[in-house]
This record gives C-alpha cells, structure tokens and sequence, in this order.
C-alpha cells in the first residue's frame, strides 16, 4: 500500500464487502473510500468483481458480510431507489437506457423528485442539454434508437437529473471510438468541477490516470493496491501487473 | 502420447516434446461467425497439439465464448472448419461433438444439485458405453460405474461421492463440472472460466487438478486470471475483436506489445 | 342477402360493444403481467366483486354513476391491499408461486361472494333505457353508451400513460425495473399502483356489463378466461395489443354466432389462441423477435 491518503470523512465508505452470485463468492472483503468531490478510480481486469462492488454500494446486490456507508451513515440493504434519492447516481455498465421512452422521458425519470419545483426542473434540463447537445437535438427521439456514443451520454445524463453527490460509473468507455472518449473524459472533469464525486470503473489505463485523483487497483474480488494517481503515472510496474498479463 | 510428458515441469520446456503423432488434435480454419452486422469470429486460424494446455484469452467481446460454442457445436459458424484429430466435425449438433471427443465445462455450473456427486458423474459416464437397453443385466455396467469413480478421483470430490450435489461448496461443485466432462472420455477438453468466483486457495487446488488431468487430454482454458494462465498454459491464444492477435509461450506473449496495448489501452 | 348484410351490422356492433368491454378487463390483465410478471388469476373476480359493489350501491344511491365510481375505487383500493399483503412478499421468486397466490385468491374471492350475497343473481338497473331503430331490431343506446365509455376509460389510460407525470414511471419500471430503482422510483408502489389501476379497470366494466347480464359469483370464470385469450392473442404486456385482440376476438365470435349458437361461438376464440401460439406466440400484433 503506498502513500495515497484516503478522505478523512469519507462521502462513500466500502468496508470487507463478501458478495456471491449462488454460490460463487465473486468479493472477498473489498473495501475503499471516496472523498467528497473526489474522483477515484477502480481498475482490474474482468471479472474482478469491480461491477459487481459498484452494485454492492447501489443495493442492487446485497453484500453477505460487511458495510457500505454514505455521509457515515450504514446504508448497506437500502433499496436502490432510496439510495437514489439520497444522492447517489449510477451508469451501469451495458449503459440501461429506456429503449422505449424518448430521451427526455428518460431524462424525467430522474426529475419527478418530491421538493423539486418546476423552476429547478428546468435549470436541470437546460445544465443537461448544455453539457450534451446531442441529447437536446434528440430529445422527443426513442432511447432505443440512439448511438452507442449517444446512449452513453444519455445515461450520464440521466443520472446528473438526480443532482448526486456521487455518481457510480461503470465502464463509460467500452466499445466507444477514441473522440468518444475523450469527450467523456471531458464530462469526467466538467462533474468533478461542480463538486460531484465521481467512483470510475475502468479497463482503460490513461483515461483513469488522467481523470482521476487516487486510484485502487482490484484483481480476484479484492482490492490489492491503492495509489495516488500521480504515483502510477511514474511508475507504471504496479498497473501492468494488475492489468497487463 | 510421449513419455516426456510430465506434470510440475515448467511449461515452457514442455512444447518442443508436444507433437509427437505429428498432427495437431485440434485445428479451426478460417473460422468466422457473423450476427447479421456483426462478426463475433474472423477468420480464426488456431492450432492444438495433442497434450498441451492452451489459453485462449482476450478483452470483452473478443470471442472467446463464441469460439467455443463453435467448438462444442452450440453454434454453427457462418464459414470455416473445424477438424478434430483431421476429422471435419463442423457443424455437427452437441451431442455428436460430445461422442467425437470434445466436452466443456460451464461458467454457470451445470451440476444436477439433487443427485449425488457420483451420479451427476455416473450419467456422463454413461453415455460413452452402452445403448439404452433395458435387458442388459446390471453387472455390464460396472465399467460405467469405475469410470465414473475414476472421474471424481481425478477431480479430487471420491471421498464426497455419495454427497449431495447442491451440498458441495462453490469450488467443489465447479470441480464437479471438470469430472462430469471428464466421464465423457474426451480428447479435448474445454474449460469455461474455471476459477471464476474461486478464492485464491481453491483457484490454487483447481490448478493442481488441472495439471493433473492435463497427463492424457489437451485442455483449452478461458480465462481471466492472469496468474493461472501464466502458469498452468504451455501456449497462449490472444483474441480480439474477434480475430487472433497473437499466439505464443506465456513468456512471449508477456512481452508482445500489441498484446499490451490492447490490455492496458495505451 | 339483405338480411344477410343487416345481421353482419348488427353483429359488428355487438362485437363492438363486447370487445370494448373486454379490452377493458384485458387492459388491467396486461398492464399488470407487463410490470410486475403477475398472471393475475384472481382478475375476473375484481370484475366480479366490482358488479356487486355496483349493486349495493345502486341499492343505496339508486344513481347509476355514483355506483360505477364507487366500485372502481373500492376495488381499486382492494386490489392495492391484496398486492401488498399477497403479491409483494413472493415478488423475484417462481412465477408459479404467483399463479398459485391469486389462483387461490379468485377461490377466496369467489366463495365470499357466494357467502355474502347468495347465490341468486342480482340485477343492476341500467342508467337510461332508449332504443334506437336499427334495422329490423330495437338496439339498446345504452350498449353503445358502454362502448363509448370503455374507450374512454382505455383512453385515459393511455393519456395518463403516455403525459402522466407517474405515467413515465409506470413505463419504465415496465422496461427495466432493476434501472427505473437506480433512478429513484420508488418501484414497490409503482407495482401496487398498477394492480390497483388494473383492478380499478376491471371493477369498472363489471358496473358496466353489469345490465347486461346477471350478477352472480361465478360471473368471473367467463371474462377472466377470455381475457387471458385476448392477452396472449394481443402479445403479453401490450396494451394497444391487448385492445386490438379484445375486439377482433369479439367480432369473430359475434359474426360466427350467425351460423351456431353464442355457447358454440367461443370455439373461434380458441382457435385464434391456438392459432396465434403456433404461428406467432408473442402475439398477433407484436412483431416476431428475429
């Protein structure tokens, strides 16, 4: 373990997380933290468990052992929904857009919170369409026929309509061309300049380097290293042993 | 099958020994398969010897999966051929595949969770020998029965073969998937993600078990796990998008840098 | 052949009328299947405890109105507490178990009915009587009435559906109910929200088909059957499907009873069920997945 100093009052605290799918035990006791406003990065080659760490802290699969706290309080088996609403936002990995609404309908289902006045819905829209212009050209346009590129952007979008603390993103580059990425790179930065914090589940080594601030290192359903990202950048033995062959 | 072959020894001094009836067991050619737009598999061209231990690995989406459904014909390819020991099996359904030789394990084990460990692997066994016959008097099945013993002494579960299927824990019942193939009698084996979901000591036991069997069979892997390819596999088959990208001893696919490039993304 | 012509009219707006209705009940059926994955057996008893909620308050009020709306939200309202208390503690297992808790629920239902109102058939009293000359018979204006409102109610639905602020959430907790979570639905009372709509919708056309037969406990048994006909025909969890099916269900067994009896009429209802599973068994008007 080296020098990277882990948040003194964590927004998102992971601690000895086991999660089985049946009986295959795919985390074995994964712990990490993210600071408010932090961006910070979990690499590992597939089937670590680094999607699977992401749907522990959205409730999405509960954990059999161990505790998942936001703003230091146990959330650990709160359904997704109520997460939601506390201010966590996710992307999943195969993006889950919904093919059959329009991309404002999508938009929406994060909007009709209670406390939100018309006023804060608009502005929200507007911060959205203003990020991704492509969503506002497409906006009465079904999910479904979106780009791969475009989806993507959607179900960022989609989850900053909740106004998170942190979004949870899985895997935003996969199967994106390289002007893609590095245009969500760019949305990677904008967030992290409001303040939102950011957990990026990655294979892509430089997207992860540059974007953000720490990063931990997962191989076998736990997390074996953890870094600033300044750090890796220097010495890159570390990274092509986790994620090289 | 020559006698140099050992287990325990590094793998690497093992491949100039493989070879010796000359022709390889396994051979695609110019294998491809296309979903509408899309090509899962192209033009693959992969050579097995008898006797070795192949990985075959890749980012997601490269094909491995695919390449095996070929293999174990779940999936017809769209062209190419596949010839096992010379003989073109291409396209040939599952359970003619199976009789010819090649078996599989799954990621998502298969296991009959309400039947013992023994008659999970007692069926397999069954269907090499003997047509259905209802006449036959029960003595011309111990054959069956000792292969089948056989079977579970090989994956290491004999002393738990009157235990309940859905009572062995996730390595066990993932061992269990390698000796019902195995009770197949195959020549080629095809191990689905074998370590997927194991902790670091059971991956450890399943390697031993691999090396083991790996004395009269030639075992495809798909993997993930870096450290059992490196150290289990005699040669590594590379894919991405779909086509083969390199080929090698683990030492050099370790140092090809394509290899590296499409891993780290760099 | 004039006569011919007459009776084929007449026929089409029998089918009409009836298909309506049982796009109605078919509706509720769909809606909840697509959401929540529930083959609601119990549906044709919420028609049936519908109709005699209508008669009892036909009885109190005398109005006609007051009672349709009574019975759609007191059932509505039953359908929400049976979701809460039967349907949501077995939601993620078996989809037999479901099948089996309101299969047993429609015996309960049923055998309360038999209980509580006996085994004679009530009447409700239809809101205005008034025919109107077609062709060579006195045609009913309330049949038409019954028509009109069932496309009305359908309507609704789909308005709500489509530029309803909750309407939004219904449609994507149908689509991906693990994502619509993640978004901050609260997806357990969209669940109960759309069994209560769709007990609603079922209560609401036992009021209304109520005149047009007698009210008895086993008045279920028919609908619910031709119901499910019309989901699977009409391709399960879609509702433009489902009315689509409901009424070219009903025109086919309306024209085939001018050759046999109505009992023997039902036949082409399933043959067209049949006929779907074997040649397109998502259904009649859904596109077949390549």
């Amino acid at each position: 373990m080296s020098g990277a100093a882990s948040p003194a009052s964590p927004l998102v605290a992971v601690e000895g997380i086991h999660t089985f799918y049946g009986k295959s035990h795919i985390l074995h006791g994964v712990s990490l933290e993210v600071g408010r406003g932090e961006v910070v990065g979990l690499l590992g080659r597939n089937g670590v468990g680094k999607s699977t760490t992401l749907k522990t802290v959205m409730g999405l699969v509960r954990p059999s052992q161990g505790e998942v706290r936001y703003e230091g309080r146990a959330i650990t088996g709160l359904a997704p929904h109520r997460l939601a609403r506390l201010g966590i936002g996710y992307v999943p990995e195969d993006r889950r857009i919904f093919r059959l609404l329009t991309v404002m309908e999508n938009l929406r289902t994060g909007l009709d919170r209670a406390g939100v006045d018309e006023g804060r819905k608009q502005a929200l829209l507007e911060k959205v369409y203003d990020y991704f212009p492509v969503l506002a050209d497409r906006r009465n346009q079904a999910g479904g026929t979106l780009s791969g590129g475009e989806q993507q952007m959607l179900a960022i979008a989609r989850a900053m309509m909740l106004e998170p603390k942190i979004i949870l993103l899985d895997e935003p580059t996969e199967g994106l061309m390289p002007r893609m990425v590095s245009q969500i790179r760019q949305i990677i930065d904008a967030l992290h300049r409001e303040g939102v914090a950011i957990l990026l589940v990655e294979q892509n080594v430089p997207l992860t380097l540059e974007a953000c601030a720490r990063i931990y290192l997962m191989e076998k359903g736990q997390v074996r290293h953890q870094a600033a990202a300044a750090e890796l950048r220097a010495d890159a033995a570390v990274i092509h042993q986790y994620m090289g062959i | 099958m020559t006698a140099e072959q050992s287990t325990g020894a590094a793998p690497g001094s093992l491949v100039s020994a493989r070879g010796g009836a000359g022709s390889p067991i396994l051979r695609t050619e110019g294998l491809t398969v296309r979903f509408g737009g899309l090509t899962a598999l192209n033009d693959v061209n992969v050579e097995v010897q008898r006797g070795e231990i192949r990985a075959i690995i890749g980012p997601n989406g490269a094909g491995k999966s695919t390449f095996f459904n070929c293999l174990t014909g779940v999936l017809h390819p769209t062209a190419g051929r596949i010839l096992l020991d010379g003989e073109d099996v291409t396209g040939l359904p599952p359970n003619r595949i199976s009789q010819k030789g090649i078996a599989r394990s799954y990621q998502i084990t298969n296991i009959m969770p309400n039947a013992t460990t023994l008659e999970n692997v007692r069926i397999a066994a069954q269907s090499r020998r003997h047509s259905w016959s209802l006449l036959t008097h029960h003595r011309a099945y111990r054959d069956i029965l000792s292969r089948a013993e056989g079977a579970l002494a090989a994956v290491g579960l004999a002393g738990k073969a009157d235990e309940l299927a859905a009572n062995l824990s996730h390595g066990e019942q993932r061992n269990l998937e390698i000796g019902i193939a195995l009770a197949t009698e195959p020549q080629l084996l095809c191990l689905d993600e074998p370590t997927a979901g194991m902790s670091a000591a059971e991956t450890h036991d399943t390697m031993e078990l691999v090396r083991r069997i790996a004395k009269d069979l030639t075992i495809l892997i798909v993997e993930h796990d870096m450290q059992v390819v490196m150290e289990l596999c005699h040669r590594i088959t590379v894919l991405h998008y779909g086509e083969v990208l390199a080929e090698g001893t683990p030492a050099e696919i370790q140092g090809n840098p394509k290899v590296m490039e499409v891993y780290l993304k760099t | 052949m004039p006569i011919l012509l007459d009776q084929i009219l007449i026929q089409t707006i029998n089918g009409i009328v009836t298909g309506m209705i049982l796009a109605l009940v078919a509706s509720g059926l769909t809606l909840i299947f697509g959401i929540m994955d529930v083959v609601n057996f119990a549906h044709g008893e919420l028609f049936m405890l519908g109709a005699y909620v209508g008669v009892t308050t036909m009885v109190a009020t005398g109005n006609f109105w007051i009672a349709l709306l009574v019975a759609t939200v007191v059932i509505a309202l039953l359908g929400a507490v049976i979701q809460i208390t039967t349907l949501r503690p077995l939601l993620g297992r078996d989809p037999l178990t479901t099948i089996l808790a309101t299969f047993g629920l429609s015996l309960v239902l049923q055998n309360y009915a038999l209980w509580q109102f006996g085994p004679v058939a009530r009447k409700i009293q239809e809101p205005f009587t008034g025919h109107f000359s077609l062709f060579y018979l006195d045609y009913p204006w309330y049949r038409l009435v019954i028509a009109g409102l069932s496309a009305a109610i359908i309507g609704a639905l789909w308005l709500f559906l489509k530029f309803g602020t909750y309407g939004i959430w219904i449609r994507a907790t149908t689509q991906d109910r693990v994502m619509a979570s993640a978004m901050g639905i609260p997806v357990p009372w969209v669940h109960t929200a759309v069994f209560a709509i769709g007990a609603g919708m079922a209560a609401a056309s036992g009021v209304l088909f109520g005149p047009l037969v007698g009210v008895n406990h086993a008045m279920g048994l028919d609908w619910v059957l031709k119901a499910f006909i019309v989901v699977v025909v009409g391709g399960m969890g879609n509702l433009g499907g489902s009315i689509a099916a409901a009424i070219f269900v009903s025109l086919l067994e309306a024209y085939a009873s001018l050759w046999v009896s109505p009992a023997q009429a039902v036949i082409v209802s399933f043959v067209a069920l049949i006929l779907t599973l074997l040649f397109r068994p998502t259904g009649l008007f859904v596109p077949t997945p390549k």
